[in-house]
């Protein structure tokens, strides 16, 4: 016999870790109990009754949504008329949207992603850590109405006049900015959760490694640790948009919701616009609606299919910065 | 007919309605106690003072049992007796192969999707297929490689068998002397006996993997699988655990995986050599280490001590 | 990389500098939740200063003390703050109640369904989808409702003589608990699903495999493994879910009712063919009575209950996955 079979392999393969047990395995039903069969038919059963209504809801909105939607609509804005030719479209509030959003999350990332370095790299003295978590946590619970009833008495303050229409000393306190002020408190413990899973999923040992050639802590989560966690970050920022450009609440009280843009007279250009009133697509679908000052369903519908339409572009691209990010594949720890 | 007398036999033990149905086992070559003789191949260390199986019955039957995981062999027709009263070890390099045959004893490949067995595997002359998995794996009871107790309290590991197995709900108290046996026979109910509510995960390496052991005796097994059982244990819970192994043998069929050939030559009546999925040599542990007829076997066994 | 760190990394981003800033920003942060909440609280107080207990209990006709509280205000006349809130507690505590327990109910049926049951192209395709609902924006749930579900229950499920029955009363046109109660369990049920079936799918396969070793059958290691160590996901998708139904104003504001009326359980089962209105959506509908000060004070009394309640619900939850960590890992 060959003696170098007998030489065990030079690197053996890891103990393989255990896997999650397979779907398919055959298991006849000796063990189970009549409670056991009854609550896999009630799984079943919910689940196929969940899977039918994801489908009607999703097939009904996009039918709806095609057949109601014209070019048209994405380039007017909303005018007064009598019939739902006359009154245009939902362009104002498509902008409005977009407009939102930029402004939001460009408030909401920065701080979101700073909140969660702060946390994770640094974090002292603990006590405030721990009261920023609960902070953080407890924004993410606060209903969006009562942020936007709090952003009326900000924005509504003299010293913050600037940022809203003031008519003789009265400060309106409604315009894209304070919206977008308070909608970056949505999107912020999306972003701070998701960032903080990105560098805490970095080892330490990576970290040691930069400190060792001298690398500041600064240096080191700006050059190292937040380009490792960028599809986190992305992660974050998406989930955080999905919330800006999907809220109602803020809108309705402190965009003014009126239907067309109002900018502000005796203002440069975009400062005029971001002064005034304007609406969103989510305000849109609300007056649009039968309870709504519109009233005009078929461009509620339309309007809906297009924030369905960003909605699930927001879900794709989650998809992708996963799955571009597992191709890469991460520190072994 | 001495063992018939030996201590009562544990719950869903073979009936011996024949006692010539126990195949006796001719006494090993040297003496048990083996005070200085040394075995052939270099074999110093004292085989334990267990002494030869007094019985051994026929419990399970390996026949020509090959498994594949998405077309690459991982063992390759192996053919091989699991028996009462003995102690089978499986010895050879890492990824030869030891856990995968382990793991068909109990359907748990069926577990992994990409897995595919053929050959037979008996169980008291019964084909395992034809055995339903969950009450196949009630009789032939698996210990893991890496120690994996339940997130719960160190009672709750022992009692969730118990609970889960019996066909109606018991208290706490009904479920004591059972865990607390359990416990103890795994070595463990001393350490642990004052705080059972101490969550599991808590408990050091070897106290987890002896709690795992604890668990699976609990659930009063016929066959009892053990995967390196001792790779994480200082030398003195791996002598509990190695105590333990050989007072089971008689009441249930113990298969032990082991990169430790010492342990396999202290505690296992028959060793079975496997290497890249092939068994090479299976003979009883004197013969195995003292005279390997394979090359491959010498070569493993001596080189393994330099 | 010597005069990089030296020149752009030395003075400018020095460690302490920048560990100094960033903590100005997130006392910062803790600062506005605070100043939100004493903000809220100052601006409630007339309110509940006037009422008392009284706030929180029934009393005459919401609606009509709203108004009256906000002409009150506009005429500059003496402030009038009377202020019984129970139609609209009411009212949230059925829906939200109603759909929480629904949904907590199937959604962890459908979560384990998913995550061990579902054969696995099914859920390759449902686990996108199950995120994609959960990101849908209420007020296109609000839309569906108020053209789908709102004519149907006034069409087909409410017959004419139980309209008679209630007429003098309120008036049932299909806006109602039912249809509230529907939509709400629809929009946080994928929310549930989505935060569950992550807590499932995390965990760890040795303790599965463990169980089933044991010959434990596959539903029961679900149930007493699976599902019982992510119970801490759980719970934190139930907070969450609550918290949304709890502050939800638009969508319900479009189909609720919007009527301050408590629907009355003892009117026997047509109580869910009842219009309401919950607490959040008072807020949105009154929204231009800000200016005048006693309904300003009203409304911030309303977002104070809200805001406190969020804050109970997530010390709750906090409190519950404290207690459930006990054993799990390390
Ligand atoms: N789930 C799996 N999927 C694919 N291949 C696997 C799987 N499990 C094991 N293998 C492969 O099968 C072979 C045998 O693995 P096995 O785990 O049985 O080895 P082992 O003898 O137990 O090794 P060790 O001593 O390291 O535990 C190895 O080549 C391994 O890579
Ligand atoms: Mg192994």
């Amino acid at each position: 016999m060959d003696a170098s079979v007998a030489t065990p392999p030079a690197a053996p393969p890891p103990a393989s870790a255990p896997q999650r047990p397979a779907k398919g395995a055959v298991e006849g039903s000796a063990t189970w109990r009549l409670s056991d069969r009854i609550g896999l038919a009630i799984c079943w059963a919910l689940g196929l009754l969940f899977c039918a209504i994801a489908v009607a809801i999703t097939v009904y909105l996009f039918i709806q949504g095609i057949k109601f939607l014209k070019p048209s609509m994405l380039v007017t804005p909303a005018a007064a008329g009598f019939s739902q030719t006359e009154t245009g479209g939902f362009s104002d509030a498509l902008v409005g949207t977009l407009i939102l959003a930029v402004m939001g999350i460009s408030l909401a990332l920065p701080t979101g992603v700073a909140i969660a370095v702060w946390l994770v790299e640094y974090g002292r003295p603990t006590a405030l850590a721990r009261i920023t978590e609960s902070t953080i946590e407890a924004i993410a619970g606060i209903p969006s109405i009562v942020l936007a009833l709090f952003g009326t008495v900000i924005f509504s303050s003299t010293a913050l006049g600037f940022l809203s229409r003031s008519n003789e000393g009265v400060v309106f306190g409604r315009s894209f900015f304070a919206a977008a002020a308070m909608l970056s408190l949505v999107a912020l413990p999306l972003i701070v959760a998701s960032t903080r899973e990105g560098l805490n999923s970095i080892p330490p040992h990576v970290r040691e490694a930069s400190y060792t050639v001298g690398k500041t802590k600064a240096a080191t989560t700006r050059r190292i640790l937040l380009p490792a966690s960028r599809p986190q970050v992305a992660t974050g920022a998406m989930l955080g948009l999905g919330r800006i450009i999907g809220d109602t609440a803020i809108i309705v009280v402190l965009l003014g919701a009126t239907q067309n843009f109002a900018p502000v007279e005796d203002v440069p250009f975009p400062l005029n616009f971001l002064r005034g009133a304007g609406t969103t697509l989510t305000n849109f679908v609300y007056e649009a609606s039968p309870t709504g000052n519109l009233n005009q369903p078929q461009k509620a519908y339309a309007a809906a299919f297009v924030l369905l339409l960003m909605v699930l572009a927001l879900n794709g691209a989650v998809d992708v910065v996963h799955r571009r990010a597992r191709k890469v594949g991460t520190w072994s720890s | 007919m001495e063992f018939l007398k030996s201590p009562p036999p544990p719950i869903r033990r073979l009936e011996l309605e024949d006692p010539a149905a126990a195949r006796r086992v001719a006494p090993p070559a040297h003496p048990a106690n083996g005070n200085g003789s040394s075995a052939p191949g270099g074999f110093t260390g004292a085989r334990r003072s267990i002494g030869a199986p007094q019985f051994s019955i026929r419990r399970m039957e390996i026949d020509d049992v090959s498994v594949s995981y998405s077309n690459r062999d991982a063992v390759k027709d192996v053919s091989l007796p699991v028996r009462q009263g003995e102690v089978l070890s499986l010895i050879g390099p890492s990824g030869c192969g030891k856990t995968t045959l382990l793991r068909s004893l109990n359907r748990l490949t069926e577990l992994t999707s990409t897995a595919k067995l053929s050959g037979r595997i008996l169980l008291d002359d019964v084909d395992i297929t034809l055995i339903e998995p969950t009450l196949l794996r009630r009789r032939v009871t698996m210990v893991f490689q890496q120690p994996n107790p339940f997130p719960m309290s160190v009672f709750d590991n022992i009692a969730y068998v118990l609970r889960e197995q019996g066909s109606r709900r018991q208290r706490k108290k009904t479920l004591e002397p059972a865990v607390h046996s359990a416990l103890d026979r795994a070595g463990l109910f001393e350490e642990v006996k004052d705080n059972l509510d101490h969550p599991a995960l808590k408990l050091s390496g070897g106290q987890q993997q002896r709690l795992c052991i604890a668990r699976a005796l609990a659930a009063e097994p016929e066959v009892l699988l053990l995967d390196e059982p001792c790779s994480a244990l200082d030398p003195q819970s791996t002598q509990v655990i190695e105590d333990l192994i050989v007072k089971l043998r008689d009441d249930v069929a113990v298969v032990i995986v082991t990169h430790n050939l010492q342990q396999a030559y202290r505690i296992a009546d028959h060793v079975a050599f496997m290497y890249l999925g092939d068994l090479v040599e299976y003979n009883s542990a004197t013969a195995l280490f003292g005279s390997p007829r394979e090359k491959r076997t010498q070569e493993y066994v001596s080189g393994a001590f330099g | 990389m010597d005069e990089e760190y030296t020149s752009e990394y030395g003075p400018r981003w020095s460690d302490q500098r920048v560990e100094r800033m960033l903590g100005v920003l997130v006392c910062t942060v803790v600062g506005l939740l605070l100043a939100m909440i004493v903000v809220v609280l100052i601006k409630a107080w007339p309110s509940f200063a006037h009422n008392g207990l009284a706030w929180f209990g029934p009393g005459g006709n919401v609606d009509d003390q709203l108004n009256a509280i906000f002409l009150s205000g506009q005429a500059g006349a003496e402030y009038v703050y009377t202020f019984h809130a129970w139609p609209l507690i009411w009212s949230t505590l059925l829906i939200t109640g109603g759909a929480v327990f629904i949904a907590l109910f199937s959604a962890l049926f459908v979560a384990v369904f998913i995550v061990e049951f579902a054969p696995e192209w099914m859920s390759n395709v449902l686990q996108p989808v199950v995120r994609f609902l959960a990101s849908v924006p209420s007020v296109i749930y609000g839309l569906l409702g108020v053209l789908v579900l709102v004519p149907f229950i006034g069409n087909h499920l409410v017959t004419e003589p139980q309209k008679a029955s209630v007429a003098g009363v309120i008036s049932l046109t299909g806006y109602s608990l039912l249809a509230a109660t529907t939509v709400l369990t629809v929009m946080i049920a994928p929310l549930m699903v989505s935060i569950f079936s992550d807590g499932l799918r995390a965990v760890k396969p040795g303790w599965l495999e463990g169980s089933l070793a044991l010959g434990v059958n596959r539903w029961r290691t679900t149930w007493k493994i699976a599902v019982r160590t992510a119970r801490p996901a759980i719970v934190a998708g139930t907070v969450l879910a609550v918290a949304r139904a709890i502050g939800e104003a638009v969508m319900l504001a479009m189909i609720s009712g919007s009527v301050g009326f408590a629907p009355n359980p003892a009117d026997g089962f047509i109580f869910i063919y009842e219009p309401s209105r919950p607490l959040a959506p008072t807020i949105v509908k009154n929204i231009d009575q800000l200016s005048s000060p006693p309904a300003n004070a009203t409304l911030f009394a309303i977002a104070a209950v809200l805001l406190v309640s969020a804050a109970f619900l997530s010390l709750t939850g906090w409190v519950a996955r404290r207690s459930m960590r006990k054993y799990g890992a390390a």
